[in-house]
């Protein structure tokens, strides 16, 4: 008992982590039609300056209050670099789909090789609270709180996107985007506002999954961003593009899949199966849980 | 009277196909104008032109002056902002928004909306503010899709087939809303139903080969069945020849 | 007054092609010939490469530019030409490559038949995943690849049965191979195998890009809705584009381990396949040589940058920052690539001269 209570904590863990960073890759290519290959670089931006944040800014550091500065630092960073990235290099390619995935492929490549440059390969020690290295005793579990920790931020993150969806106007532009670009457009509405904010929250909310993720791994190095990358990606797709609530619901599914199948099975089992998932949801729902029709 | 829409020489050519082979004409700043033709002749391709909402791959050439605009030269945004109200072909509400939100959306900037006008033409559209536009009927959505570009001050309106797949009673009503619509707001109204245009033109332009074969007033060509039969290829009571 | 509405990647290679006919069918040839023969010139190119032309060192290094360039080329099929965005041919190229290695090295099969098994069961799984991954399209459609190459990744590296060698890679066992392809004086011969690939690459493409098929593959890339229209099933087309792309793509891993002498877990990166949509797009999709020229140019910078790491000041030292912003300038600057350099200065020569020259709209100027 205590084991399934232990593997489905950490397993929403890891939920949390994919949910984190797949939300906003979900609103950009929902909204802008942009798959963003460069989304786990903002992660890596969120790790790499949460962790010179705790360094080098007085007030921050790896306690309580220092480590929230420090993250918060690592968010707006994020943030504020796929708001850049947007401007720069998404907008002025308005409209040209596979011109802006190219470009978003050679960030990739060009910015972890810039991290790469800037502070080596190897990863470094991440700044961990105290109480983030400690366990809590859940249902007779020892559930590490960095877990715990990854749950509740994940959690919030989905309430605030879907209350800023709902309330605000830009999050009624945004939700109408996705429905028909074209008809917000003929409102009189410029989407494009739009676009970057969505690139700044999705920017965000990886920056805060790269520095949570931090913690739960305990270290950060370049190529962090890219192998989780992949498997945001697949909770995309699963949970339907455009769709924060099917990335939460895909999400929840892959992280579980993947920690019960590792464990039970042999290593390495469990990533395979949730890709075999991935093969299974195309075949029978391509458009995922709850998407529109995925066209070209 | 200084015309409110000036197309001039317009073409456009998409994957290829010309559509529009030099379209000219002109819309009165007041009563409804008519666009007319057989389908496929590239009215809708005209509305969309003059908005700025051809596709990707699409060449457009020529002149479109509304008012004092450039419209080609100026994007889509900024000119509904101006004052260009567009109703597409089937509607375009936001499926999953409701009433309440799709109207909210349409608010424009720098004009307070009119909510008042809109329901008083619309009261359905009060009624059922928190219902989905999703599960509305295509009548009730017809409503919305021009109750919205109504909330601000407009110098003219795109309609685009808003009859298109109504029962004959709910054609009546929308007929009647913007007849009165009309009254105040100059419209460019892409129609197939004969009987509607009757009702609400004052002047018509013909579309044929990608050029304008016929423009003048409505109750003309209506009045003589050949001309409207040669045109339009069907008889004046909108049955086919 | 015109406003153009921007067109994806104008064929600019085709405006080339007018006046240059006879340049343009004997260059290649005589490229050819000078490959050919590199191997016996002793020239010495100091800078561009670290020793004599017919040197060991170079030679092996040439030959993986012609393999990459192969890869590159059959990547284009895909790419250029039936307009696929694939993340994961990564897959087919490392299933050649540890196929072959381990029905060697642990199987211990001659190399003959280990090449023909490893081709014909990579060419099977590109059949058995593009079936699946094709019933996307688009974006979806390249992150279903991507997925798919991650689950080859993962095998690869998790060492199931020791087969793979799992992060040291799996060192190729000589014993079974030809004494043709075996010691570092043979280098020449696997130099020339890489270039007989890198033919048969090219040869295949073209055929295909002139058959009817190939016709229907360029429809599909343009506008996917007129090639249903006729009545042909564009699932279809793309399966056959994928598998076939996924088959060359193995042949030239079985070269590939060849040539490097073994299978390490770097060819299963999504970085690679990434690689070659950089190769394919720098180079010029669609066109016969771009993605060729691409390929090589890329492959040899990326040495080059790697062995002058030492000498370049910080992030200039990690290739893939040059490559990658090198990249990032040529989507926005040159579209069409290297090979659509030339189709840029032709209008300008035309002008020149007066002659006309057909109506094509600019786009990124």
């Amino acid at each position: 008992m205590s084991t399934l209570v232990l593997l489905t904590l950490t397993g929403l863990g890891l939920s949390a982590l994919y949910f984190l960073v797949a939300s906003g890759l979900s609103l950009v290519f929902g909204l802008a039609d942009v798959l963003n290959f460069a989304h786990g670089l903002f992660l890596s931006v969120g790790a790499y300056a949460t962790w010179w944040a705790a360094g080098h800014v007085p007030g921050a550091g790896d306690g309580g209050l220092g480590f929230v500065l420090a993250a918060a630092i690592g968010v707006l960073a994020g943030a504020a670099v796929a708001a850049l990235v947007e401007l720069v290099l998404i907008r002025p390619l308005y409209s040209r789909t596979i011109e802006q995935v190219l470009v978003t492929v050679g960030l990739s490549l060009a910015g972890v090789a810039l991290l790469h440059a800037t502070w080596g390969a190897d990863p470094r020690p991440f700044p961990r609270p105290e109480w983030a290295r400690g366990v809590t005793f859940v249902g007779g579990a020892s559930v590490p709180n960095s877990s715990l920790l990854l749950v509740v931020a994940a959690a919030l993150v989905l309430v605030a996107i879907l209350a800023f969806l709902r309330f605000t106007r830009v999050g009624l532009v945004i939700r109408a985007g996705v429905e028909d670009r074209e008809m917000v457009t003929a409102l009189g509405v410029d989407v494009r506002t739009a676009f970057t904010l969505v690139f700044a929250i999705g920017g965000a909310a990886a920056a805060l999954a790269g520095a949570l993720g931090g913690v739960y791994f305990g270290s950060v190095s370049p190529s962090q961003g890219g192998s989780l990358l992949i498997f945001a990606f697949i909770v995309v797709v699963i949970g339907g593009m455009g769709s924060v609530v099917g990335s939460a619901y895909a999400a929840v599914a892959v992280g579980l899949l993947q920690q019960f199948v590792n464990y039970y099975g042999t290593a390495g089992l469990g990533d395979i199966c949730v890709v075999a998932l991935l093969a299974v949801v195309l075949l029978v729902r391509p458009q995922g849980i709850a998407g529109r029709a995925v066209t070209a | 009277m200084e015309p409110v829409l000036t197309v001039a020489d317009l073409s456009v050519r998409i994957a290829g196909l010309h559509i529009l082979q030099g379209v000219s004409f002109t819309v009165a700043p007041t009563g409804v104008t008519a666009l007319l033709g057989r389908n496929g002749v590239g009215k809708t391709t005209t509305l969309r032109a003059v908005m700025g909402l051809t596709p990707r791959g699409g060449e457009v050439s020529g002149a479109v002056r509304i008012g004092p605009r450039d419209a080609l030269l100026t994007p889509t945004h900024r000119l509904v902002r101006d004052g260009l109200g567009y109703v597409p072909e089937d509607r375009c509400v936001f499926a999953g928004l409701t009433v309440a939100e799709n109207l909210r959306l349409a608010e424009r900037r720098g004009s307070p909306p009119d909510y008042d006008r809109v329901f008083a033409l619309f009261p359905e559209l009060a009624r059922r503010a928190r219902q989905r536009a999703g599960t509305l009927s295509g009548g009730q959505q017809q409503m919305l899709a021009i109750g919205r570009v109504l909330l601000s001050g407009n110098r003219l309106l795109l309609v685009d087939e808003p009859t298109k797949g109504l029962a004959p009673k709910v054609v009546t009503e929308v007929a009647e809303a913007l007849a009165a619509v009309a009254e105040e707001v100059p419209v460019l109204l892409v129609e197939q139903n004969l009987a509607v245009v009757r009702r609400l033109a004052r002047d018509a332009v013909v579309l044929a080969a990608g050029r304008v074969a016929w423009s003048g007033a409505a109750d003309r060509l209506l009045g003589e069945p050949e001309l409207t039969r040669s045109l339009l290829g069907v008889g004046a009571a909108g049955v086919a020849a | 007054m015109t406003v153009e509405v921007a067109r994806d990647a104008p064929p600019a290679a085709a405006m080339a092609r007018r006046g240059r006919r006879w340049w343009w069918r004997l260059g290649p040839l005589v490229a050819l010939a000078v490959f050919a023969s590199l191997p016996y010139s002793t020239l010495s190119l100091p800078g561009v490469f670290d020793g004599a032309l017919n040197a060991p060192g170079t030679l092996q290094l040439l030959a993986i530019c012609l393999v990459f360039g192969g890869l590159a080329a059959g990547y284009d099929l895909l790419f250029g030409r039936t307009g696929l965005l694939s993340f994961g041919h990564a897959l087919y190229f490392a299933a050649g490559i540890y196929g072959t290695d381990i029905l060697v090295t642990h199987a211990g099969l001659p190399l003959w038949q280990a090449a023909l098994a490893a081709l014909a069961g990579s060419t099977a799984l590109a059949g058995v995943l593009g079936a699946v991954a094709l019933r996307t399209s688009g974006i979806a459609f390249a992150m279903v690849t991507l997925a798919f190459a991650q689950v080859g990744a993962l095998l690869v590296a998790r060492d199931f049965g020791g087969l793979t060698g799992g992060e040291e890679g799996l060192p190729l066992a000589t014993e079974g191979l030809p004494g043709a392809f075996v010691g570092v004086a043979n280098t020449v011969n696997l130099y020339w195998l890489a270039l007989a690939y890198l033919v048969v690459v090219v040869a295949v493409v073209a055929r295909v890009a002139a058959s009817p098929t190939g016709r229907v593959l360029a429809g599909l890339r343009d506008d996917e809705r007129r090639v249903g229209v006729l009545g042909l099933d564009p699932y279809r087309f793309k399966l056959v584009a994928f598998t076939l792309a996924g088959a060359l793509a193995a042949l030239g891993g079985v070269v590939y381990v060849l040539v490097v002498g073994g299978a390490s877990p770097h060819v299963t990166s999504s970085e690679l396949t990434l690689s070659l949509l950089v190769m394919v797009v720098l180079g010029g999709p669609g066109t016969r040589w771009g993605p060729v020229l691409g390929g090589m140019v890329y492959m040899y910078l990326d040495h080059r940058l790697t062995s002058l790491a030492a000498d370049l000041p910080g992030p200039l030292a990690q290739p893939l920052f040059v490559l990658g912003v090198i990249f990032i300038l040529a989507v926005y600057f040159f579209p069409g690539g290297l090979a659509g350099l030339s189709g840029r200065i032709a209008p300008l020569r035309a002008a020149l001269r007066r002659r006309t020259t057909t109506q094509w709209s600019e786009t990124s100027s």
